[in-house]
């Protein structure tokens, strides 16, 4: 220290320049958590009891454990969902010319140009009694009544698929654009059929998009408000609907900060799940 | 699935492919291989030599012709069932697996129980004289190393065929004549009928004990590397494995083993007419390579003007310039103590046998 100033680490940047926006993450994300936590620690809305009351009241109380059971049961469905659906996808855009390639790319991206509260409608219109599956299957002659697919958990479940589709897409299809094509043929010749090749090559050298696209996807289903609320309607609830209700409907401020906590502690909870598991894959990255 | 063994033929029958494009990749390739021959596809950078590789291997399906390992034509079976063993130009070794893994896949998919699997993988790690490294990942190993280990992958099937896909360009040039030694005793060892897909003309003299020579996606000349290398069939096979000088000339008089040429450099030469028949008064091109011109001291050959000498160790290379402008090399074995030659000094040149100077239709 001190004996050669003039050899300054040029691979060393300041910490100043984060400063900026280490800045606004703590006015505007650290400061707000903070006050969230220190309201959630108020036995009474009035303020004036301290305590753990509203956290035992949640956690005590099955109504409560349930929304959270499903919400969290939501997120997981959602997420395979995409993962089912979105892998083909990502696996086919690696196989195709660069003309398909744009086009595919297009339709992955499609959701992200379009407001959720405009998609969303689309699939009310679509789910609805009177909508186009209904429609369509009663005029087939398949079913005499229409089917309930608006506000139920199925309904629910393919609209958050569809809206959070890039998230789980996007990083697939880095992924599998990083495993060397030889690969596949080298696997080939030595006389893997398709699926040993998929489960033992393919699957294995992808997974760390796999974990990318889960995290996202589940993190974006959990909390996504409005397709929650509009397909799911008053029948389906879950965590940010039961939030604003007490907040906003209730003004209980106490125990909807204690239901925000717990929230997120969950979400991190599942979040570094897969984190760990990302860890446990990192191994196979660099090829 | 085929009872796989070392040594069994290969026939090319007639392959031609075609892109979507409709662009020719190779066209109309006969070679006639025996088992346990190694043989170079030779040839430049998209003259089809990878196109051909990896039809013979099941990974594009030829327009026409057919693929024929022993007593099988192949044309029908994919990659998986048709016992080649490849072994990739970058390797592509599993990075997520382990070494031995690496080497026992081949083997897990062909439903080998885990305990012969991993007695075998250690045999060829043995083979290949990397006995410890079962257990590391290939990032770990160096490039001589995955070679290795890509090879003993291949190996594991006990393929019919081994293909090689620009084995040896990843390496460095001390590394790379260790491993093709090294191929070359794994190949003895095993009698596999061996294709070395190489651009590098001394590769594929000093390793294979026949070479093709591709050039455009046809075949120009199927040989031993003596027939490529002092019996070219076609200018560009004379003109691309090796170095050569290309003389202009015109036919004096030809027949069918010798023909008599008179260079624009100013002489009459015999030549050999190396790629058909030639006709009287024709333009042709000669060529003649470096080490086979000489210094003669009478009147035979053509005059020229000494430009540079390059003492290159064990041999000398002149540039000289001849009557027509041209340049010429010619190496001289450095036998004793070689007299140099002063820059400008006037001398006169001949080929030193007339077997020695090919004459080819000259093309516009």
């Amino acid at each position: 220290m001190g004996a050669a100033p003039a050899s300054r680490d040029v691979t060393s940047y300041g910490m100043g320049l984060a400063a900026p926006l280490a800045l606004f993450f703590l006015l505007f994300f650290v400061a707000p958590l903070l006050q969230l936590f220190w309201l959630s620690l108020h036995n009474d809305t009035a303020g004036l009891h301290w305590g753990l009351g509203q956290y035992l009241h949640f956690l005590t109380d099955p109504f409560s454990l349930g929304v959270l059971g499903s919400t969290l049961l939501l997120g997981a469905e959602v997420t395979a969902l995409c993962l089912v659906l979105g892998f083909p996808i990502a696996w086919l855009y690696q196989r195709v010319g660069p003309k398909l390639q744009t086009i595919i790319i297009l339709i992955v991206l499609l959701p992200l140009l379009t407001s959720v509260v405009v998609r969303t409608f689309a699939w009310i219109v679509i789910l609805g009694r009177q909508g186009i599956i209904n429609a369509t299957l009663q005029s087939l002659g398949i079913i005499d009544t229409p089917l309930k697919l608006l506000y139920t958990q199925f309904g629910v479940v393919i609209a958050l698929a569809q809206v959070q589709m890039p998230l789980m897409t996007l990083p697939l299809i880095t992924a599998l654009g990083r495993i060397d094509a030889n690969l596949d043929d080298a696997s080939c010749s030595l006389g893997a059929g398709s699926w040993r090749t998929f489960f033992r090559i393919v699957l294995p050298l992808s997974l760390p998009g796999v974990i990318a696209g889960c995290t996202l996807t589940y993190a974006a289903a959990i909390t996504a408000f409005i397709t929650q609320s509009l397909v799911g309607g008053g029948q389906m609830l879950f965590m940010p609907m039961y939030l604003y209700q007490q907040a906003s409907t209730l003004q209980n401020w106490p125990f909807a900060a204690a239901i925000s906590i717990i929230f997120l502690l969950a979400v991190l909870a599942v979040v570094s799940v897969f984190t760990t598991l990302g860890r446990l894959s990192r191994g196979y990255g660099g090829a | 699935m085929a009872e796989t063994q070392g040594g069994r033929s290969l026939v090319v029958d007639a392959v031609t492919h075609r892109y979507p494009s409709g662009a020719l990749a190779v066209e109309n390739i006969n070679l006639d291989i025996k088992g346990g021959e190694i043989i170079a596809l030779l040839g430049p950078s998209g003259c089809g030599k990878t196109t051909l590789l990896r039809i013979i291997a099941g990974f594009i399906a030829q327009t026409q012709g057919r693929i024929i390992i022993g007593d099988d034509i192949v044309d029908t079976l994919p990659p998986n069932r048709r016992a080649v063993g490849i072994v990739f130009q970058n390797y592509a070794l599993f990075p997520h697996l382990s070494i031995s893994e690496n080497v026992a896949y081949g083997l897990a998919a062909r439903g080998v129980d885990k305990a012969a699997r991993q007695r075998e993988a250690q045999r060829l790690l043995e083979l290949v004289q990397l006995p410890a490294m079962g257990e590391r990942l290939p990032r770990q190993l160096s490039g001589g190393q995955q070679q290795r280990v890509a090879l003993a992958r291949a190996l594991a099937i006990k393929p019919s065929i081994l293909l090689l896909d620009e084995p040896f360009a990843a390496l460095d040039k001390n590394l790379r004549l260790d491993m093709q030694i090294e191929v070359k005793r794994l190949q003895r060892v095993s009698g596999i009928t061996t294709l070395i897909v190489t651009h590098d003309q001394e590769e594929a003299l000093s390793m294979a004990d026949r070479v093709a020579v591709l050039s455009h996606g046809k075949l120009e000349q199927f040989g031993t590397p003596s027939d490529v290398y002092d019996r070219p069939q076609t200018l560009f096979v004379n003109t691309f494995v090796g170095s050569t000088n290309r003389m202009p000339g015109v036919v004096v008089s030809a027949d069918r083993t010798a023909a008599k040429v008179r260079l624009d450099a100013g002489a009459e030469i015999i030549a050999r007419p190396a790629g058909g028949a030639l006709s009287e008064g024709g333009r042709v091109t000669v060529c003649i390579r470096p080490e086979h011109l000489q210094f003669v001291g009478d009147e035979t050959g053509f005059a020229g003007v000494v430009g540079m000498s390059l003492p290159l160790g064990a041999t000398v290379v002149h540039e000289v310039t001849t009557a027509d402008g041209s340049g010429v090399k010619v190496s001289q074995a450095r036998i004793g103590e070689t007299r140099a030659l002063e820059n400008g000094a006037a001398v006169r040149l001949a080929p030193l046998a007339p077997s020695l100077a090919n004459a080819f239709p000259a093309t516009l």
